[in-house]
């Protein structure tokens, strides 16, 4: 790969500068994929690691957002960089998407310090985009000290962002399905932090009361005591209280020696998916032309399985 | 009827000024992402310097706005001079709402805004209008794609 591809080192540079536009700019070109984007991330690579990546999550209309403009407050005071990747769906069915999470962040306009983009999942399951992690890492570069990753409204599967965040924040609230909800894998396992918002509903004791009791049920996962914090993010209560336990949280890992497993597990990840999306790549290159979709076609008539046709296509 | 190769294009939908009319904004974002298009909607009540700075942190090829209060001729102006000096020029600037045929005139010729549609106008219009520019830039091959078949009215656009 040429790293040294004019647009990219001038896009660095700049970010690099402090130059806004340049890390709009860059993001799109990681986002999209292809050779400018890949030499991006070769150069910055080497600066990242320092940002603290906390990921939210919870279902649609939880508060997620709201929450991450209360927190992008809190943080601001205490002097902290913010940058927010936040996450809305691609329609399967137009490949369009409607990204509508700045509506409930306008309130940081004017302010150096904090930089929000929204990302579409452009294909990807499991609540966050593929790019994802890449454009952290552009973030994280450019010099940000906390950077928050606000997931699709999540539902009981989508636990990529436990991968991809050193702290996962798990949003509950009131009047969602009885207990048993909270019991099924998923959310419950990838949870650091539990916020229970719209605290002020009548139910909320409840569902805090039930989260703990769940969380005791079962084995720690280690010496972390998750808390469970009750906010009202429309009105910043308990905010602090939440941005308390992230820096906690943060200071946990680093103690702890978690951070290194964290992102010795998040380098892993990121290495393999790109590993496979390369040897596919050059496998589909080598084979001769018309291999794949013909193969693709007999599997498609039952003429063979795709296990059989997977070994046949390597070993051929 | 949706176009994959407005996938990675990115649109800035913006309702700027101080009425609650949004239904025309969203008719237009609902119908962009339906085309094809990664549609950035901001919401009510956003001011000249909120919009372009999202339009710099999103990196959009194109800036919608929705005008019905009357205040066109001092939000687009603004808007533009906010682009100019945070060096935009290459994003497409078009608008929609109650905007007379010599405003219109005016935002065209003087302020560079590039499309001017009103109540009624069909989306495919809008559409059509948003490929062309961004062909001219060369955001999108040059070649000729069918236009979607997409009749939906854009009431209050």
């Amino acid at each position: 790969m040429n790293t040294t591809l004019p647009e990219a080192t001038e896009l660095v540079e700049r970010l690099l500068a402090g130059d806004r536009r340049a890390l709009a700019r860059a993001i799109t070109r990681v986002e999209n994929g292809g050779p400018v984007g890949e030499a991006i991330l070769a150069q910055l690579y080497p600066r990242t690691g320092h940002a603290h990546i906390v990921g939210i999550t919870g279902p649609p209309g939880a508060g997620k957002s709201t929450l991450v403009n209360a927190l992008t407050k809190v943080f601001r005071e205490r002097d902290k960089r913010v940058a927010i990747v936040a996450i809305d769906p691609t329609s399967p069915f137009s490949g369009g998407a409607l990204l509508g999470d700045r509506i409930r962040m306008r309130d940081h306009t004017g302010d150096a310090g904090v930089f929000i983009r929204s990302m579409a999942t452009r294909g990807s399951l499991g609540g966050l985009a593929r790019a994802t992690g890449d454009v952290v890492s552009v973030l994280d570069a450019a010099g940000f000290d906390l950077i928050f990753i606000e997931t699709v409204g999540a539902g009981q599967v989508e636990v990529d962002i436990a991968r991809e965040a050193h702290t996962t924040i798990v949003i509950e609230v009131p009047g969602l399905g009885d207990d048993v909800q909270s019991i099924k894998a998923g959310l419950l396992e990838i949870a650091d932090i539990f916020v229970v918002n719209k605290a002020d509903h009548p139910d909320a004791t409840r569902v805090i009361r039930t989260l703990r009791m769940m969380l005791d049920l079962g084995h720690p996962r280690s010496a972390w005591n998750i808390p469970i914090l009750p906010t009202v993010a429309t009105r910043g209560e308990g905010v602090p209280e939440v941005a308390d336990a992230i820096e906690a949280h943060r200071r946990y890992l680093e103690e702890s020696g978690e951070w290194q497993t964290r992102v010795r597990l998040r380098a892993e990840n990121e290495f393999e998916r790109i590993l496979r999306r390369e040897l596919v790549a050059r496998l589909r290159r080598r084979l001769p032309p018309g291999e794949y979709e013909r193969t693709l076609d007999e599997i498609t008539r039952r003429g063979i399985d795709p296990y059989t046709a997977a070994h046949r296509l390597l070993e051929g | 009827m949706s176009d994959n190769s407005l996938n990675n294009i990115r649109i800035l939908i913006a309702k700027p000024g101080l009425d609650g009319h949004d239904r025309g904004a969203k008719v237009v974002a609902r119908a962009l992402r339906d085309a094809g298009f990664e549609v950035i909607y901001t919401g009510l009540r956003q001011t000249p310097e909120m919009i372009v700075e999202s339009a710099i942190q999103e990196d959009v090829d194109a800036i919608g706005l929705s005008l019905l209060s009357g205040a066109h001729m001092t939000i687009f102006p603004r808007v533009r001079k906010l682009m100019d000096e945070n060096g935009l020029e290459d994003v497409i600037l078009f608008g929609g709402g109650i905007i007379s045929e010599s405003d219109a005139k005016i935002l065209k010729e003087q302020y560079g805004v590039a499309g001017v549609f009103g109540p009624g106008t069909l989306m495919s219009t809008i559409i059509d209008f948003l490929k062309d520019e961004l062909r001219k830039r060369g955001k999108l091959p040059p070649e000729e794609t069918p236009a979607p078949e997409n009749n939906d009215q854009a009431q209050e656009a």
